[in-house]
Protein backbone atom coordinates (compact mmCIF):
# COMPACT_ATOMS: atom_id res chain seq x y z
CA UNK A 1 0.00 0.00 0.00
CA UNK A 2 1.27 3.72 -1.19
CA UNK A 3 1.09 6.71 0.59
CA UNK A 4 -1.63 8.84 -0.69
CA UNK A 5 -0.19 11.66 -0.36
CA UNK A 6 3.08 10.60 -2.21
CA UNK A 7 1.14 11.72 -5.46
CA UNK A 8 0.41 15.11 -4.36
CA UNK A 9 3.91 15.91 -3.57
CA UNK A 10 3.55 19.04 -1.17
CA UNK A 11 6.19 16.86 1.16
CA UNK A 12 7.50 14.98 -1.43
CA UNK A 13 11.06 14.83 0.16
CA UNK A 14 9.70 12.87 3.19
CA UNK A 15 6.94 11.34 1.77
CA UNK A 16 6.40 7.70 3.26
CA UNK A 17 7.39 9.00 7.01
CA UNK A 18 6.44 10.14 10.30
CA UNK A 19 4.93 13.49 8.47
CA UNK A 20 3.05 11.52 6.00
CA UNK A 21 1.50 9.25 8.27
CA UNK A 22 0.71 12.05 10.63
CA UNK A 23 -1.17 14.22 7.62
CA UNK A 24 -2.00 12.18 5.21
CA UNK A 25 -5.95 10.92 5.82
CA UNK A 26 -4.44 7.04 5.02
CA UNK A 27 -2.49 6.29 7.67
CA UNK A 28 1.01 4.95 6.58
CA UNK A 29 0.34 1.67 8.64
CA UNK A 30 -3.25 1.35 7.56
CA UNK A 31 -5.01 -2.27 7.79
CA UNK A 32 -4.96 -3.90 4.04
CA UNK A 33 -8.09 -4.31 2.98
CA UNK A 34 -9.36 -7.82 4.83
CA UNK A 35 -8.38 -10.87 3.03
CA UNK A 36 -10.75 -13.75 3.06
CA UNK A 37 -9.16 -16.54 4.49
CA UNK A 38 -12.30 -18.88 4.62
CA UNK A 39 -13.06 -20.99 7.49
CA UNK A 40 -11.44 -19.95 11.21
CA UNK A 41 -9.33 -17.60 8.60
CA UNK A 42 -8.33 -14.49 10.33
CA UNK A 43 -8.17 -11.52 8.30
CA UNK A 44 -4.64 -10.69 7.90
CA UNK A 45 -3.11 -7.09 8.59
CA UNK A 46 0.39 -6.61 7.22
CA UNK A 47 2.48 -3.84 8.37
CA UNK A 48 4.36 -2.01 5.10
CA UNK A 49 7.82 -0.80 5.90
CA UNK A 50 8.41 2.72 5.07
CA UNK A 51 11.71 1.22 3.15
CA UNK A 52 9.29 -0.76 0.45
CA UNK A 53 7.54 2.26 -0.34
CA UNK A 54 8.08 4.20 -3.26
CA UNK A 55 9.44 6.51 -4.80
CA UNK A 56 12.33 7.06 -1.97
CA UNK A 57 13.68 10.30 -0.68
CA UNK A 58 17.35 10.87 0.22
CA UNK A 59 18.64 8.24 2.50
CA UNK A 60 20.34 11.42 4.42
CA UNK A 61 16.54 12.66 5.14
CA UNK A 62 14.93 9.65 5.71
CA UNK A 63 17.07 7.76 7.91
CA UNK A 64 16.56 9.63 11.08
CA UNK A 65 12.75 10.30 10.46
CA UNK A 66 12.89 6.54 9.60
CA UNK A 67 14.53 5.30 12.39
CA UNK A 68 11.60 7.65 14.14
CA UNK A 69 9.30 5.88 12.76
CA UNK A 70 10.64 2.77 13.68
CA UNK A 71 10.99 3.94 17.14
CA UNK A 72 7.18 4.03 17.31
CA UNK A 73 6.49 7.55 17.86
CA UNK A 74 3.58 6.94 14.52
CA UNK A 75 2.82 4.38 16.96
CA UNK A 76 2.59 6.44 20.15
CA UNK A 77 0.61 8.94 18.11
CA UNK A 78 -1.66 6.52 16.83
CA UNK A 79 -2.11 4.51 19.88
CA UNK A 80 -2.85 7.92 21.91
CA UNK A 81 -5.46 8.29 19.52
CA UNK A 82 -6.88 5.32 19.46
CA UNK A 83 -7.21 5.63 23.46
CA UNK A 84 -9.08 9.32 22.85
CA UNK A 85 -11.56 7.33 20.55
CA UNK A 86 -12.10 4.27 22.50
CA UNK A 87 -12.65 6.34 25.60
CA UNK A 88 -15.30 8.45 24.24
CA UNK A 89 -16.81 5.33 22.71
CA UNK A 90 -17.06 3.79 26.58
CA UNK A 91 -18.53 7.03 27.99
CA UNK A 92 -21.06 7.29 25.11
CA UNK A 93 -22.05 3.44 25.64
CA UNK A 94 -22.19 4.12 29.34
CA UNK A 95 -24.32 7.45 28.54
CA UNK A 96 -26.57 5.39 26.95
CA UNK A 97 -27.15 2.81 29.21
CA UNK A 98 -27.39 5.42 32.19
CA UNK A 99 -30.11 6.47 29.49
CA UNK A 100 -32.49 3.29 28.96
CA UNK A 101 -31.80 2.58 33.01
CA UNK A 102 -33.58 5.82 34.00
CA UNK A 103 -36.47 4.97 31.61
CA UNK A 104 -36.60 1.92 32.94
CA UNK A 105 -37.05 2.89 36.88
CA UNK A 106 -40.29 3.66 36.87
CA UNK A 107 -40.86 -0.61 36.65
CA UNK A 108 -39.07 -0.62 39.96
CA UNK A 109 -41.99 -1.80 41.45
CA UNK A 110 -42.67 -5.09 38.66
CA UNK A 111 -39.02 -5.99 39.32
CA UNK A 112 -39.61 -5.76 43.47
CA UNK A 113 -38.28 -9.19 43.63
CA UNK A 114 -34.96 -9.16 41.34
CA UNK A 115 -33.95 -5.67 43.56
CA UNK A 116 -34.74 -7.64 47.14
CA UNK A 117 -32.66 -10.88 45.60
CA UNK A 118 -29.73 -8.27 44.37
CA UNK A 119 -30.11 -6.27 47.78
CA UNK A 120 -29.37 -10.06 49.66
CA UNK A 121 -26.06 -11.19 47.46
CA UNK A 122 -24.64 -7.81 47.37
CA UNK A 123 -25.48 -6.28 50.90
CA UNK A 124 -26.30 -9.28 53.21
CA UNK A 125 -23.34 -11.52 51.73
CA UNK A 126 -20.50 -8.61 52.04
CA UNK A 127 -21.39 -7.73 55.77
CA UNK A 128 -19.07 -10.35 57.24
CA UNK A 129 -16.29 -8.97 54.89
CA UNK A 130 -17.00 -5.57 55.80
CA UNK A 131 -17.73 -6.18 59.20
CA UNK A 132 -13.99 -7.51 59.14
CA UNK A 133 -12.15 -4.59 57.43
CA UNK A 134 -14.03 -2.59 59.60
CA UNK A 135 -12.72 -3.47 63.02
CA UNK A 136 -9.13 -3.48 61.72
CA UNK A 137 -9.73 -0.01 60.31
CA UNK A 138 -10.94 1.61 63.15
CA UNK A 139 -8.02 -0.33 65.40
CA UNK A 140 -5.61 0.84 63.32
CA UNK A 141 -6.76 4.27 62.98
CA UNK A 142 -7.32 4.30 66.76
CA UNK A 143 -3.52 3.13 67.31
CA UNK A 144 -2.26 5.75 64.94
CA UNK A 145 -4.17 8.71 66.49
CA UNK A 146 -2.72 7.82 69.79
CA UNK A 147 1.02 7.74 68.50
CA UNK A 148 0.11 11.19 66.88
CA UNK A 149 -1.61 12.14 70.09
CA UNK A 150 1.04 11.59 72.88
CA UNK A 151 2.72 14.31 74.21
CA UNK A 152 0.93 16.89 72.09
CA UNK A 153 -2.82 16.43 72.22
CA UNK A 154 -4.77 15.57 75.14
CA UNK A 155 -6.31 11.92 74.75
CA UNK A 156 -9.84 12.51 75.39
CA UNK A 157 -10.13 13.81 71.85
CA UNK A 158 -9.18 10.72 70.38
CA UNK A 159 -12.48 9.42 70.08
CA UNK A 160 -13.36 12.67 68.52
CA UNK A 161 -10.52 12.53 65.39
CA UNK A 162 -11.16 9.22 64.96
CA UNK A 163 -14.60 8.65 65.00
CA UNK A 164 -14.93 12.02 62.26
CA UNK A 165 -12.21 10.34 60.03
CA UNK A 166 -13.98 7.03 60.12
CA UNK A 167 -17.79 8.44 59.73
CA UNK A 168 -16.54 10.32 56.95
CA UNK A 169 -14.14 9.13 55.03
CA UNK A 170 -13.10 5.73 55.76
CA UNK A 171 -15.70 3.89 56.57
CA UNK A 172 -17.45 5.07 53.11
CA UNK A 173 -14.48 4.39 51.10
CA UNK A 174 -13.12 1.78 52.36
CA UNK A 175 -16.61 0.09 52.06
CA UNK A 176 -16.98 0.66 48.46
CA UNK A 177 -13.72 -0.46 47.79
CA UNK A 178 -14.03 -3.68 49.41
CA UNK A 179 -17.23 -3.66 47.77
CA UNK A 180 -15.96 -2.95 44.57
CA UNK A 181 -13.50 -6.07 44.44
CA UNK A 182 -16.19 -8.12 45.39
CA UNK A 183 -19.68 -7.43 44.19
CA UNK A 184 -18.57 -4.97 41.16
CA UNK A 185 -16.26 -7.47 39.84
CA UNK A 186 -19.06 -10.87 40.19
CA UNK A 187 -21.24 -8.22 38.50
CA UNK A 188 -19.36 -8.16 35.37
CA UNK A 189 -17.87 -11.63 35.43
CA UNK A 190 -21.69 -12.87 35.69
CA UNK A 191 -23.42 -10.30 32.80
CA UNK A 192 -20.16 -11.51 30.76
CA UNK A 193 -20.77 -15.02 31.18
CA UNK A 194 -24.05 -13.78 30.04
CA UNK A 195 -23.02 -12.00 26.96
CA UNK A 196 -20.68 -14.47 25.36
CA UNK A 197 -22.94 -17.26 25.85
CA UNK A 198 -25.64 -14.99 24.25
CA UNK A 199 -27.74 -15.11 27.22
CA UNK A 200 -28.13 -11.38 27.01
CA UNK A 201 -29.65 -11.61 23.37
CA UNK A 202 -31.61 -14.33 24.40
CA UNK A 203 -33.25 -11.67 26.88
CA UNK A 204 -33.27 -9.35 24.10
CA UNK A 205 -35.82 -11.69 21.77
CA UNK A 206 -38.10 -12.70 24.54
CA UNK A 207 -38.76 -9.13 24.76
CA UNK A 208 -37.35 -8.78 27.91
CA UNK A 209 -35.04 -5.51 28.54
CA UNK A 210 -31.72 -6.36 29.56
CA UNK A 211 -31.42 -3.33 31.15
CA UNK A 212 -34.44 -3.30 32.88
CA UNK A 213 -34.17 -7.04 34.06
CA UNK A 214 -30.24 -6.63 34.98
CA UNK A 215 -28.63 -3.28 35.08
CA UNK A 216 -31.63 -2.05 37.09
CA UNK A 217 -32.00 -4.04 39.84
CA UNK A 218 -28.17 -4.23 40.69
CA UNK A 219 -27.94 -0.36 40.31
CA UNK A 220 -30.76 0.19 42.62
CA UNK A 221 -29.73 -2.36 45.30
CA UNK A 222 -25.96 -1.02 45.08
CA UNK A 223 -27.52 2.40 45.93
CA UNK A 224 -29.96 1.23 48.75
CA UNK A 225 -27.53 -1.46 50.46
CA UNK A 226 -23.45 0.57 50.36
CA UNK A 227 -25.09 3.35 52.83
CA UNK A 228 -26.45 0.56 54.37
CA UNK A 229 -23.11 -1.27 54.97
CA UNK A 230 -21.46 1.77 55.99
CA UNK A 231 -23.45 2.43 58.69
CA UNK A 232 -22.23 -0.99 59.61
CA UNK A 233 -19.43 -0.55 58.75
CA UNK A 234 -19.51 2.92 60.97
CA UNK A 235 -20.19 1.26 64.18
CA UNK A 236 -18.05 -1.29 64.31
CA UNK A 237 -15.51 0.90 63.02
CA UNK A 238 -15.75 3.11 65.99
CA UNK A 239 -16.20 -0.40 68.50
CA UNK A 240 -12.84 -1.87 67.43
CA UNK A 241 -11.44 2.08 68.40
CA UNK A 242 -12.87 1.65 71.12
CA UNK A 243 -11.28 -1.64 72.18
CA UNK A 244 -8.06 -0.60 71.08
CA UNK A 245 -8.57 2.81 73.26
CA UNK A 246 -9.58 0.63 76.21
CA UNK A 247 -6.76 -2.19 75.91
CA UNK A 248 -3.72 -0.42 74.63
CA UNK A 249 -4.22 3.29 75.21
CA UNK A 250 -5.52 2.85 78.93
CA UNK A 251 -8.17 5.81 78.24
CA UNK A 252 -11.83 4.69 79.98
CA UNK A 253 -14.80 3.81 77.60
CA UNK A 254 -16.72 6.93 78.50
CA UNK A 255 -13.95 9.04 77.76
CA UNK A 256 -13.63 7.98 74.29
CA UNK A 257 -16.98 7.80 73.61
CA UNK A 258 -17.48 11.47 74.71
CA UNK A 259 -14.92 12.40 72.44
CA UNK A 260 -16.61 10.89 69.66
CA UNK A 261 -19.77 12.63 70.64
CA UNK A 262 -18.18 15.76 71.27
CA UNK A 263 -18.09 17.84 67.85
CA UNK A 264 -20.67 14.87 65.98
CA UNK A 265 -22.73 16.52 63.53
CA UNK A 266 -25.12 14.38 62.12
CA UNK A 267 -24.52 16.31 58.39
CA UNK A 268 -21.57 14.01 58.59
CA UNK A 269 -22.69 11.45 58.90
CA UNK A 270 -25.64 11.82 56.18
CA UNK A 271 -22.44 13.20 53.77
CA UNK A 272 -21.04 9.60 54.68
CA UNK A 273 -24.22 8.29 53.61
CA UNK A 274 -25.00 10.14 50.03
CA UNK A 275 -21.13 9.16 48.97
CA UNK A 276 -21.79 5.65 49.74
CA UNK A 277 -25.14 5.90 48.07
CA UNK A 278 -23.15 7.42 45.33
CA UNK A 279 -20.24 4.71 45.12
CA UNK A 280 -22.92 1.83 45.17
CA UNK A 281 -23.99 3.28 42.09
CA UNK A 282 -20.82 3.85 40.53
CA UNK A 283 -19.70 0.35 41.25
CA UNK A 284 -23.08 -1.31 39.99
CA UNK A 285 -23.16 0.37 36.73
CA UNK A 286 -19.25 0.00 36.10
CA UNK A 287 -19.79 -4.03 36.69
CA UNK A 288 -22.84 -4.07 34.81
CA UNK A 289 -21.07 -2.06 31.90
CA UNK A 290 -18.27 -3.65 32.08
CA UNK A 291 -19.92 -7.24 31.60
CA UNK A 292 -22.40 -6.03 29.00
CA UNK A 293 -19.08 -4.80 26.83
CA UNK A 294 -17.46 -8.10 27.36
CA UNK A 295 -16.49 -9.97 24.05
CA UNK A 296 -14.35 -12.96 23.34
CA UNK A 297 -14.90 -15.90 26.02
CA UNK A 298 -13.62 -16.72 29.06
CA UNK A 299 -10.37 -14.61 28.57
CA UNK A 300 -13.04 -11.65 27.50
CA UNK A 301 -14.68 -12.19 30.70
CA UNK A 302 -11.55 -11.85 32.83
CA UNK A 303 -10.81 -8.83 31.06
CA UNK A 304 -14.08 -7.25 31.92
CA UNK A 305 -13.79 -8.32 35.56
CA UNK A 306 -10.79 -6.76 36.38
CA UNK A 307 -11.24 -3.25 34.60
CA UNK A 308 -14.77 -3.43 36.35
CA UNK A 309 -13.05 -3.17 39.55
CA UNK A 310 -9.88 -1.03 38.24
CA UNK A 311 -12.20 1.69 36.62
CA UNK A 312 -14.61 1.25 39.78
CA UNK A 313 -11.84 1.77 42.62
CA UNK A 314 -10.84 5.02 40.51
CA UNK A 315 -13.97 6.16 39.92
CA UNK A 316 -14.76 5.93 43.93
CA UNK A 317 -11.72 7.96 44.86
CA UNK A 318 -12.26 11.03 42.21
CA UNK A 319 -15.68 11.11 42.66
CA UNK A 320 -15.01 11.05 46.88
CA UNK A 321 -12.99 13.73 46.23
CA UNK A 322 -15.55 16.05 44.22
CA UNK A 323 -18.38 14.82 46.90
CA UNK A 324 -15.70 16.43 49.33
CA UNK A 325 -15.20 19.88 47.87
CA UNK A 326 -18.90 20.15 47.23
CA UNK A 327 -20.16 19.11 50.52
CA UNK A 328 -17.61 20.26 52.60
CA UNK A 329 -16.63 23.98 52.21
CA UNK A 330 -13.55 24.78 53.58
CA UNK B 1 -43.21 -12.17 6.31
CA UNK B 2 -39.47 -12.40 6.41
CA UNK B 3 -38.06 -9.64 3.74
CA UNK B 4 -34.04 -9.25 4.09
CA UNK B 5 -32.77 -6.69 1.41
CA UNK B 6 -29.06 -6.31 0.48
CA UNK B 7 -28.09 -6.79 3.69
CA UNK B 8 -24.26 -6.12 4.36
CA UNK B 9 -22.55 -6.70 7.64
CA UNK B 10 -18.78 -6.49 8.43
CA UNK B 11 -16.43 -7.90 11.82
CA UNK B 12 -13.59 -7.13 12.83
CA UNK B 13 -12.84 -5.76 9.63
CA UNK B 14 -14.12 -8.69 7.68
CA UNK B 15 -17.05 -8.92 5.20
CA UNK B 16 -19.48 -11.78 6.99
CA UNK B 17 -22.64 -10.95 4.82
CA UNK B 18 -21.78 -8.84 1.15
CA UNK B 19 -25.56 -8.07 -0.14
CA UNK B 20 -27.87 -10.88 0.99
CA UNK B 21 -31.29 -11.05 -0.26
CA UNK B 22 -33.62 -13.31 1.31
CA UNK B 23 -38.14 -13.42 1.32
CA UNK B 24 -40.09 -16.00 3.92
CA UNK B 25 -43.36 -16.32 3.06
CA UNK B 26 -46.00 -16.80 5.53
CA UNK B 27 -46.05 -20.76 7.30
CA UNK B 28 -42.77 -21.35 5.14
CA UNK B 29 -39.84 -22.51 6.37
CA UNK B 30 -36.57 -21.82 5.23
CA UNK B 31 -33.85 -23.68 5.76
CA UNK B 32 -29.95 -21.89 5.19
CA UNK B 33 -27.14 -23.98 4.49
CA UNK B 34 -23.57 -22.71 4.35
CA UNK B 35 -19.94 -23.50 5.88
CA UNK B 36 -19.12 -22.87 9.40
CA UNK B 37 -18.17 -19.54 10.08
CA UNK B 38 -19.51 -18.11 6.74
CA UNK B 39 -21.81 -15.95 8.71
CA UNK B 40 -25.49 -18.37 9.20
CA UNK B 41 -25.63 -17.49 12.64
CA UNK B 42 -25.06 -13.38 11.74
CA UNK B 43 -27.80 -13.82 9.34
CA UNK B 44 -30.57 -14.95 12.15
CA UNK B 45 -29.30 -12.11 14.31
CA UNK B 46 -30.28 -9.58 11.98
CA UNK B 47 -33.60 -10.91 11.43
CA UNK B 48 -34.59 -9.70 15.40
CA UNK B 49 -32.23 -6.63 15.04
CA UNK B 50 -29.49 -8.25 18.14
CA UNK B 51 -27.09 -6.94 15.11
CA UNK B 52 -27.77 -3.41 13.36
CA UNK B 53 -26.80 -4.17 9.48
CA UNK B 54 -23.44 -1.61 7.87
CA UNK B 55 -26.19 -1.54 4.82
CA UNK B 56 -29.38 -3.26 4.03
CA UNK B 57 -32.88 -3.54 5.27
CA UNK B 58 -34.77 -5.76 7.36
CA UNK B 59 -38.83 -6.19 7.27
CA UNK B 60 -40.81 -8.57 9.53
CA UNK B 61 -44.44 -8.42 10.18
CA UNK B 62 -44.13 -5.51 7.08
CA UNK B 63 -42.35 -3.67 9.53
CA UNK B 64 -38.69 -2.03 9.11
CA UNK B 65 -36.53 -3.24 11.50
CA UNK B 66 -34.50 0.17 11.80
CA UNK B 67 -37.52 2.35 11.72
CA UNK B 68 -38.85 0.50 15.13
CA UNK B 69 -38.35 2.13 18.57
CA UNK B 70 -37.28 0.02 21.23
CA UNK B 71 -40.72 -0.43 22.68
CA UNK B 72 -42.03 -1.51 19.39
CA UNK B 73 -39.01 -3.87 18.55
CA UNK B 74 -39.72 -5.68 21.93
CA UNK B 75 -43.54 -5.98 20.88
CA UNK B 76 -42.58 -7.98 17.85
CA UNK B 77 -39.54 -9.90 19.30
CA UNK B 78 -42.25 -11.49 21.69
CA UNK B 79 -44.15 -13.03 18.70
CA UNK B 80 -40.49 -14.59 17.82
CA UNK B 81 -38.80 -17.41 18.78
CA UNK B 82 -35.50 -18.08 18.69
CA UNK B 83 -33.09 -21.41 19.40
CA UNK B 84 -29.85 -19.87 19.93
CA UNK B 85 -26.97 -22.34 18.52
CA UNK B 86 -25.25 -22.74 21.72
CA UNK B 87 -28.77 -22.95 23.79
CA UNK B 88 -28.36 -19.32 25.67
CA UNK B 89 -30.35 -21.05 28.32
CA UNK B 90 -29.92 -18.75 31.98
CA UNK B 91 -28.00 -20.24 34.24
CA UNK B 92 -29.58 -18.57 37.16
CA UNK B 93 -32.87 -19.80 36.61
CA UNK B 94 -34.25 -23.53 36.24
CA UNK B 95 -34.86 -25.15 33.19
CA UNK B 96 -39.07 -24.35 33.83
CA UNK B 97 -38.10 -20.90 34.90
CA UNK B 98 -36.50 -20.24 31.63
CA UNK B 99 -38.90 -21.64 29.11
CA UNK B 100 -41.87 -19.67 31.72
CA UNK B 101 -39.63 -16.45 31.61
CA UNK B 102 -40.87 -14.93 28.89
CA UNK B 103 -44.46 -15.75 29.97
CA UNK B 104 -44.02 -14.30 33.43
CA UNK B 105 -42.35 -11.22 31.96
CA UNK B 106 -44.43 -10.56 29.30
CA UNK B 107 -47.83 -11.25 30.15
CA UNK B 108 -50.34 -11.51 33.03
CA UNK B 109 -50.63 -15.41 33.08
CA UNK B 110 -50.79 -16.68 36.63
CA UNK B 111 -48.37 -18.97 37.97
CA UNK B 112 -50.21 -22.08 37.39
CA UNK B 113 -51.49 -21.11 33.61
CA UNK B 114 -47.53 -20.54 33.22
CA UNK B 115 -46.55 -23.81 35.11
CA UNK B 116 -49.30 -25.92 32.72
CA UNK B 117 -47.53 -23.97 29.22
CA UNK B 118 -43.83 -25.06 30.45
CA UNK B 119 -45.07 -28.48 31.80
CA UNK B 120 -46.32 -29.15 27.99
CA UNK B 121 -43.67 -27.38 26.11
CA UNK B 122 -40.94 -29.56 27.70
CA UNK B 123 -42.83 -32.42 27.09
CA UNK B 124 -42.86 -31.55 23.44
CA UNK B 125 -39.20 -31.95 23.49
CA UNK B 126 -39.04 -34.93 25.69
CA UNK B 127 -37.58 -33.67 28.45
CA UNK B 128 -40.81 -33.84 31.04
CA UNK B 129 -40.33 -33.18 34.82
CA UNK B 130 -36.99 -31.79 33.93
CA UNK B 131 -38.03 -28.54 34.43
CA UNK B 132 -36.70 -27.94 38.39
CA UNK B 133 -33.37 -28.99 37.72
CA UNK B 134 -30.42 -26.30 36.84
CA UNK B 135 -29.49 -25.97 32.78
CA UNK B 136 -26.02 -26.43 33.86
CA UNK B 137 -26.84 -30.30 35.24
CA UNK B 138 -27.79 -31.17 31.50
CA UNK B 139 -26.61 -32.55 28.98
CA UNK B 140 -25.53 -30.85 25.63
CA UNK B 141 -28.70 -32.22 23.97
CA UNK B 142 -30.58 -31.91 26.65
CA UNK B 143 -29.88 -28.33 26.36
CA UNK B 144 -30.67 -27.60 23.30
CA UNK B 145 -33.59 -29.01 23.75
CA UNK B 146 -34.67 -27.07 26.46
CA UNK B 147 -33.73 -24.09 24.52
CA UNK B 148 -36.13 -25.68 21.32
CA UNK B 149 -39.00 -25.39 24.14
CA UNK B 150 -38.16 -21.88 25.43
CA UNK B 151 -37.94 -20.66 21.88
CA UNK B 152 -41.62 -22.08 21.24
CA UNK B 153 -42.97 -21.31 24.75
CA UNK B 154 -45.02 -18.28 23.68
CA UNK B 155 -46.75 -19.32 20.75
CA UNK B 156 -44.46 -17.64 18.31
CA UNK B 157 -45.21 -16.44 14.80
CA UNK B 158 -42.00 -16.50 13.54
CA UNK B 159 -39.04 -18.75 14.96
CA UNK B 160 -35.32 -19.08 13.97
CA UNK B 161 -33.96 -22.31 15.14
CA UNK B 162 -29.72 -22.09 14.62
CA UNK B 163 -28.69 -25.35 13.98
CA UNK B 164 -32.10 -27.47 16.21
CA UNK B 165 -30.35 -31.08 15.90
CA UNK B 166 -26.79 -30.52 16.09
CA UNK B 167 -25.38 -32.34 18.89
CA UNK B 168 -28.04 -34.58 19.11
CA UNK B 169 -28.42 -38.31 18.86
CA UNK B 170 -29.86 -39.36 15.13
CA UNK B 171 -32.98 -40.55 17.09
CA UNK B 172 -33.66 -37.52 18.92
CA UNK B 173 -32.95 -35.48 16.06
CA UNK B 174 -35.28 -37.15 13.82
CA UNK B 175 -37.92 -36.58 17.01
CA UNK B 176 -36.76 -33.02 16.61
CA UNK B 177 -37.52 -32.51 13.31
CA UNK B 178 -40.67 -34.60 13.59
CA UNK B 179 -41.58 -31.44 16.06
CA UNK B 180 -40.54 -28.65 13.75
CA UNK B 181 -42.70 -30.00 10.85
CA UNK B 182 -45.74 -30.51 13.03
CA UNK B 183 -45.36 -26.78 14.64
CA UNK B 184 -45.58 -25.95 10.65
CA UNK B 185 -48.14 -27.52 9.99
CA UNK B 186 -49.90 -27.23 12.80
CA UNK B 187 -49.20 -23.43 14.39
CA UNK B 188 -48.56 -22.41 10.92
CA UNK B 189 -45.11 -20.88 12.13
CA UNK B 190 -43.05 -19.39 9.56
CA UNK B 191 -39.45 -20.62 10.15
CA UNK B 192 -35.74 -19.98 9.21
CA UNK B 193 -33.22 -22.62 10.16
CA UNK B 194 -29.76 -22.58 9.98
CA UNK B 195 -27.99 -26.17 9.87
CA UNK B 196 -25.65 -28.38 8.39
CA UNK B 197 -27.34 -31.41 8.58
CA UNK B 198 -28.53 -31.92 4.86
CA UNK B 199 -31.00 -34.70 6.10
CA UNK B 200 -32.37 -32.66 8.46
CA UNK B 201 -32.48 -29.55 5.97
CA UNK B 202 -34.39 -31.56 3.19
CA UNK B 203 -36.95 -33.14 5.89
CA UNK B 204 -37.86 -29.91 7.44
CA UNK B 205 -37.30 -27.28 4.48
CA UNK B 206 -40.01 -25.81 2.09
CA UNK B 207 -37.58 -24.00 0.69
CA UNK B 208 -33.28 -24.15 1.34
CA UNK B 209 -30.83 -21.48 0.85
CA UNK B 210 -27.36 -21.69 0.83
CA UNK B 211 -25.13 -18.95 2.10
CA UNK B 212 -21.46 -18.66 0.63
CA UNK B 213 -18.91 -15.87 0.65
CA UNK B 214 -21.61 -13.62 1.97
CA UNK B 215 -24.09 -14.09 -0.56
CA UNK B 216 -26.75 -16.07 -1.56
CA UNK B 217 -25.77 -18.59 -4.22
CA UNK B 218 -29.20 -20.95 -4.40
CA UNK B 219 -32.16 -20.18 -3.01
CA UNK B 220 -35.02 -22.98 -4.41
CA UNK B 221 -36.92 -25.97 -3.46
CA UNK B 222 -35.31 -29.03 -2.05
CA UNK B 223 -35.39 -31.02 -5.76
CA UNK B 224 -34.17 -28.02 -7.29
CA UNK B 225 -31.29 -28.02 -4.86
CA UNK B 226 -30.96 -31.85 -5.64
CA UNK B 227 -30.50 -31.24 -9.44
CA UNK B 228 -28.83 -28.26 -8.89
CA UNK B 229 -25.67 -28.32 -11.39
CA UNK B 230 -23.43 -25.71 -8.92
CA UNK B 231 -20.09 -27.52 -8.10
CA UNK B 232 -20.37 -25.71 -4.74
CA UNK B 233 -23.99 -26.74 -4.06
CA UNK B 234 -23.58 -30.83 -5.32
CA UNK B 235 -20.11 -30.31 -3.43
CA UNK B 236 -21.89 -29.29 -0.17
CA UNK B 237 -24.96 -31.54 -0.22
CA UNK B 238 -22.78 -34.80 -1.07
CA UNK B 239 -19.86 -33.64 2.00
CA UNK B 240 -17.72 -34.48 -0.86
CA UNK B 241 -13.62 -34.02 -0.15
CA UNK B 242 -12.78 -32.82 -4.01
CA UNK B 243 -14.70 -29.53 -5.68
CA UNK B 244 -14.28 -25.80 -5.22
CA UNK B 245 -14.49 -25.73 -1.24
CA UNK B 246 -11.43 -26.36 0.46
CA UNK B 247 -12.05 -29.11 2.88
CA UNK B 248 -10.29 -27.46 5.52
N1 LIG C 1 -20.04 -10.66 17.65
C1 LIG C 1 -19.09 -10.88 16.74
N2 LIG C 1 -18.00 -10.09 16.70
C2 LIG C 1 -17.04 -10.29 15.79
N3 LIG C 1 -17.06 -11.25 14.88
C3 LIG C 1 -18.10 -12.08 14.86
C4 LIG C 1 -19.17 -11.94 15.80
N4 LIG C 1 -20.08 -12.90 15.55
C5 LIG C 1 -19.59 -13.61 14.52
N5 LIG C 1 -18.42 -13.13 14.09
C6 LIG C 1 -17.63 -13.62 12.97
O1 LIG C 1 -18.48 -13.75 11.86
C7 LIG C 1 -18.19 -14.92 11.13
C8 LIG C 1 -19.44 -15.73 10.92
O2 LIG C 1 -19.88 -16.23 12.18
P1 LIG C 1 -21.20 -17.08 12.34
O3 LIG C 1 -21.33 -17.34 13.80
O4 LIG C 1 -22.33 -16.41 11.66
O5 LIG C 1 -20.84 -18.41 11.58
P2 LIG C 1 -21.81 -19.60 11.24
O6 LIG C 1 -22.07 -19.58 9.79
O7 LIG C 1 -22.99 -19.57 12.15
O8 LIG C 1 -20.87 -20.83 11.60
P3 LIG C 1 -21.25 -22.17 12.37
O9 LIG C 1 -21.91 -23.04 11.39
O10 LIG C 1 -19.92 -22.70 12.79
O11 LIG C 1 -22.12 -21.80 13.51
C9 LIG C 1 -17.13 -15.65 11.91
O12 LIG C 1 -15.90 -15.47 11.24
C10 LIG C 1 -17.09 -15.01 13.25
O13 LIG C 1 -15.78 -14.94 13.72
MG1 LIG D 1 -23.64 -20.50 13.72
Amino acid sequence: MKCPTLRVGHHKTICDCVVGAALCDRPLYAREKPVWRGRGGRATSPVVRPSSLQPSPPAFLIAPLAALADTSLVELIRDIGRRILRLTVYVGGLTVMIGRLLASLPQILGSARLVVYQMLTMGVRSLPLIILTSVFTGAVSAWQAAYQFQNFVPMRFLGTAVGKAIVIELAPVLTALVVAGRVGASIAAELGTMRVTEQIDALEVMGVDPVRYLVMPRVTSGAIMLPVLVLFSDFVAILGALVVAVLMVNLSATTFLNGVKLFFHMSDMYAGLFKASIFGIIISLIGCYQGFQTRGGAEGVGRSTTGAVVIASVLILISDYLIATMLFRV
Amino acid sequence: MIAIRGLVKSLDHRVVLNGVDLDVAKGETLVVIGRSCCGKSVLLKHVLGLMKPDAGTVTIFGKQLDQLDRAHLYELRMRCGVLFQGGALFDSLTVAENVGLGLSENTTKSKSEIADIVAERLEWVGLAGIGPRAPSDLSGGMRKRAALARAIAMDPEIVLYDEPTTGLDPITAEGINDLIVRLRERLKVTAIAVTHDMNSAFKIGDRIAMLHAGKIIFDGSVDQLRNSADPIVQQFIVGATTGPLEPL
